[in-house]
């Protein structure tokens, strides 16, 4: 079994699936007790989820709290779960936003509350649970549901344009997944032919590839490197793959663009680290060079059309391709600084974005716009939002002494450091923590400062306590990861370097 | 004159088909018994039959024999095939109980027809000898003649019928032919006397013949499974049969096609993959190009499904093909198997739907009439949500894994290129299923239909969805069924 001799990380997974069913015994009018049980249950897998950092054995690399029980025997699929140090924050960082997000749609969900209570937490199930499958199969089966429940929040739930937004995004990644699910087959089929047992274990998988038991050849190995990367990156999403973002986190309801922005897009960072690099490390280095190019272009072009935009929302979902763009360009440093500040830029990102969507969705609530033509002189009516929203808005900027400058300068010295990428890539990346000064700055100006010229804004009255204490419990972790970042690397360490020292090995052994 | 031997026969082999051709007659009876618009007790003892029978096979899991001289056997594969016919049958009933009479073409010889057609489905399954293959085709065929006109007077009902009947004739004359040329170039009819005879080598004039009888053969079959490019008849009968029927051929008469044609390929020319092989790999990628993009540009209901059970034809043929490698003989029986299955519950769910929504008096089926459902009737909704989820292969469902034994088959098959194939049109056949979905939860309702919401059909949409739902969460039972049917199919 595991460390506690008790399936914590199984009633982390599926309390939230849990609510779900009980959600469905609620009448569908008492929106009261729907509230309660959904947070009720959310609250639950977060407080069995903050035992697995105490318990969390911050000096071992391998995974903990495992559990394995057979699935499928005769195919070697099997129910196995564990996290290590590069899936903890994420699991935290999932069972920490979903109260939040759920707490977030008391004001702002308007019909079919239940439904969307019951989506919510079967998302919850479906994130959490790529991120803690350790098979392969498993892990496929979780990554391909998280697509269900996330297209019907914004096809239902969403804004004008949700339809098309949601059909975007679904075919988009499902497309690209089908791909990963060929590579899949084929590195199983191969395993199964080298070894002549068949498994869809990852350790082992990882194992027999590191250890030479599996040989891949490198032609092979670059096209099933390229069927994993197609998948991730659409997730992440990578420039020129992020085309279904900015029409997803538009249209989605502001439940869902904080899950979407939070969560979901991680599912790709970690799917890089986890499989490109783990599985494919000669690949990897193979291809870095390439991805970094991408991942920069990503950051100053998702930058540069965040500045043209007038609709908040709009600058907020370009604002993640920019940021996601440090994400790749981190893991596909392939060392250990770049690894371990994608990890952080990846919490770093879903707690300062998902902050910020509430921000512009407390807004929408009030006025039903979004331009920021239509603001101005904010901070004078709301003098409490405006400072919430400057703290986010500093966040995602990276202004040292909050978390985004500790990702983001440890991602750039990865970079610099990196043999794969380098000086030059650094240099390009500068550039974009400039530009996002620039676009985030302005857009708070453009709403919070100056005078009220808008008279439709002169009778705003502030933000309610509820949603004040919404953004203070962002801010907290905010502060915390930016004053001692230490808390959240400290227990990734062993794990980050035991990757970085295997990429370092395979890649040396190659030349 | 020597005399006639008559060879001994088990009847434990035919037991199955014995109740169900019984079972027909006793209908034909309770049909003139049964008054005018209380028909549906004949639809009732039709059920039991088909229950009866299907337990009737559970002794001979196991234990393979064969009788009437070899033409008919009853091993694993052939159970196997009956119990998914059986269900799908069993399904087809209980979502035509009530759509017959409120469609007002109520009349008892149709649930006989049905059983008559299970039949020659389950000969299909069951025979090794060509005759018996015909005999079982034609029986299908001819009764789905009826059953595609059974809306009469419905113009397009008769348009189908018509044009299921002069298709049916030419694919019959293809069959016919090329079991004349097998039978000339080997001198037997048997499925494994054909093997033997191949076995140990053909002159050269007769290699021809038998290669043009072969060829022949599978064109045959072709038709009948709608694969390309021998599927242009589908969309038209689809849409123009009453639903139940379209349901029921759309599971049923392809799943028999397949059953018929895995044995002659793999038993009568296994040892011949070198020549079919490739040539039916290029078929089924042009039969899942086709039946997919086609879809999409479709915006009735059921000639969606249509053209999307003939994607669904090729990704079948997919794995029957893969069984003819050596290295994925087992698996792809076994994909071949467990996507028939997960096919016919998925397939049967969504025309169930299909039918709930239909109005008395109306032929179309446009996608405006799903919109809102959700809103409306969400447990059809669901259902159907399921059944698209696992038409396009989205776990955790049924499909899902269906895709997933035939990909694995194609790829140890050494079809890395079909897979490939499989899944670009899996991502194609999403864009259609999901809208759909979206037509459902995520539009306002267009009109006001009032959908059936019988109890006979909610149990077949019940039984499909949750079929479709438990074998995804859990497909082991399954798995250990299909793998447990390619014993018999030993060349």
């Amino acid at each position: 079994m595991n460390q506690l001799g008790f399936p914590l990380l199984s009633l982390v997974l599926w309390l939230p699936t849990l609510g779900a069913l009980a959600l469905l015994f609620v009448p569908r009018d008492s929106i009261g007790t729907q509230r309660t049980v959904a947070l009720a249950f959310a609250l639950a897998a977060l407080a069995v989820s903050l035992p697995l950092y105490f318990a969390f054995d911050a000096s071992s690399k391998g995974f903990q709290f495992a559990e394995a029980v057979d699935w499928v025997r005769s195919w070697g699929i099997s129910y196995n779960i564990s996290i290590d140090g590069v899936s903890l924050w994420l699991v935290l960082l999932t069972t920490f936003l979903t109260p939040i997000t759920l707490i977030s749609t008391w004001d702002s969900v308007h019909k079919d509350f239940r439904s969307f209570q019951i989506l919510m937490l079967l998302l919850e199930t479906g994130m959490i649970g790529v991120f803690v499958a350790q098979d392969l199969f498993l892990f496929y089966i979780f990554w391909e549901f998280t697509l269900i429940p996330m297209a019907l929040l914004i096809g239902i739930w969403g804004s004008a344009n949700r339809v098309r937004a949601a059909v975007k995004f679904f075919l988009y990644t499902f497309a690209g997944s089908v791909f990963m699910l060929l590579g899949i087959i084929a590195l199983y089929l191969l395993n199964r032919q080298a070894t002549g047992t068949p498994t869809f274990d990852i350790a082992i998988l990882q194992a027999n590839i590191a250890n030479g038991t599996l040989k891949i050849d490198p032609t092979v190995g670059r096209l099933l490197f390229a069927s994993f990367f197609l998948a991730f990156a659409i997730k992440v999403p990578l420039w020129p793959f992020h085309t279904w973002l900015p029409l997803a986190h538009t249209e989605a309801p502001t439940a869902g663009s904080v899950i979407l922005a939070g969560v979901l897009l991680k599912l790709g960072g970690y799917g890089l680290i986890r499989f490109n690099l783990q599985l494919f490390p000669e690949a990897a280095r193979w291809a870095a060079p390439a991805i970094g190019v991408l991942a920069v272009i990503g950051i100053l072009y998702g930058a540069m059309v965040s500045f043209a935009q007038t609709d908040m929302k709009k600058l907020v979902a370009y604002s993640s391709v920019s940021h996601l763009g440090f994400v790749v360009l981190g893991i596909f440093a392939l060392n250990q600084q770049g690894i371990s500040g994608a990890i952080l830029q990846m919490i770093n990102h879903g707690l300062s974005t998902g902050a910020l969507f509430l921000v512009v969705g407390y807004i929408y609530e009030r006025r039903h716009t979004r331009e920021m033509a239509a603001f101005g002189g904010l901070w004078k009516v709301m003098p409490i939002y405006g400072g919430l929203a400057l703290a986010m808005v500093m966040s995602s900027v990276g202004l040292p002494g909050l978390n985004g400058f500790v990702g983001e300068y440890t991602i750039m010295q990865g970079a610099y450091l990196s043999d794969a990428l380098g000086g030059a890539f650094v240099a390009f990346a500068v550039i974009g923590v400039i530009l996002a000064a620039t676009y985030l700055l302005r857009m708070f100006r453009l709403t919070f400062m100056g005078d009220v010229t808008n008279p439709e804004n002169a009778t705003l009255s502030d933000i309610t306590p509820r949603e004040i204490a919404l953004l203070v419990l962002l801010l907290v972790p905010i502060v915390v990861i930016g004053v001692y970042p230490n808390l959240l690397f400290a227990p990734m360490q062993p794990a980050v370097e035991q990757i970085a020292q295997q990429l370092t090995s395979v890649v040396a052994s190659i030349r | 004159m020597p005399d006639i031997q008559i060879p001994s026969i088990d009847l434990g082999v035919s037991l199955q088909l014995l109740i169900i051709f019984g079972g027909a007659m006793v209908l034909l009876l309770a049909d003139l018994f049964s008054g005018e618009g209380n028909k549906r007790i004949v639809g009732y003892i039709a059920l039991l039959f088909v229950v009866g029978a299907a337990a009737a096979g559970v002794p001979y899991w196991d234990a393979p024999r064969s009788t009437f001289n070899g033409m008919l056997v009853l091993d694993n594969f052939a159970l196997t095939l009956n119990w998914i016919f059986l269900l799908s049958t069993a399904i087809t009933i209980l979502i035509s109980l009530e759509y017959l009479p409120r469609q007002g073409i109520e009349r008892g010889e149709y649930y006989a027809l049905l059983l008559f057609a299970l039949g020659g489905m389950m000969l299909l399954a069951q025979g090794t000898d060509l005759i018996v293959l015909f005999l079982g085709l034609e029986l299908l065929s001819i009764t789905l003649y009826v059953l595609a006109g059974f809306a009469y007077p419905r113009l397009s009902s008769e348009e189908a019928a018509m044009k299921y009947l002069l298709i049916g004739a030419f694919a019959a004359g293809f069959l016919v032919f090329g079991i004349a040329l097998l039978y000339g170039a080997t001198g037997t009819s048997s499925l494994a006397g054909i093997a033997n005879k191949l076995g140990s080598g053909l002159a050269a004039d007769d290699v021809a013949f038998m290669l043009a009888g072969a060829a022949l053969v599978i064109i045959g079959f072709g038709y009948k499974i709608s694969m390309a490019p021998f599927h242009m008849w589908t969309p038209d009968v689809y849409e123009g049969s009453p639903t139940p029927v379209a349901a029921f051929m759309s599971v049923g008469t392809k799943g028999a096609g397949f059953a018929a044609l895995a044995r002659l390929l793999l038993v009568a020319l296994g040892s011949q993959y070198a020549t079919w092989g490739l040539i039916l790999a290029i078929l089924a990628a042009v039969t899942m190009v086709i039946g997919n993009v086609s879809a999409v540009a479709q915006t009735n209901v059921k000639r969606m499904l249509a053209y999307s059970s003939i994607g669904h034809a090729g990704y079948i043929l997919m794995g029957v093909l893969s069984a003819g490698s050596p290295a994925a003989a087992n698996r792809g029986i076994e994909g071949f198997l467990f996507y028939l299955l997960a096919y016919s519950l998925t397939n049967l769910g969504a025309f169930a739907v299909l039918i709930a929504l239909e109005q008395r008096g109306e032929a179309a089926w446009s996608l405006d009439d799903f919109a809102g459902l959700w809103h409306r009737q969400p447990f059809l909704a669901i259902a159907m949500a399921l059944c698209m989820f696992s038409l396009a292969g989205v776990p955790p469902t049924a499909g899902f894994w269906g895709k997933f034994y035939v990909f694995t088959a194609a790829w140890e098959a050494g079809l890395q290129w079909l897979a490939v194939v499989g899944v670009i049109t899996s991502a194609i056949a999403a864009f259609f299923y999901l809208r759909i979905i979206v037509q459902m939860f995520m539009r306002d309702p267009v009109r006001e239909i009032s959908p059936s919401l019988d109890r006979n059909l909610m149990i077949g949409v019940g039984l499909a969805a949750l079929g479709v739902i438990v074998f995804g969460i859990s497909p082991t039972p399954v798995i250990d069924l299909v793998q447990g049917s390619v014993l018999a199919l030993s060349r």
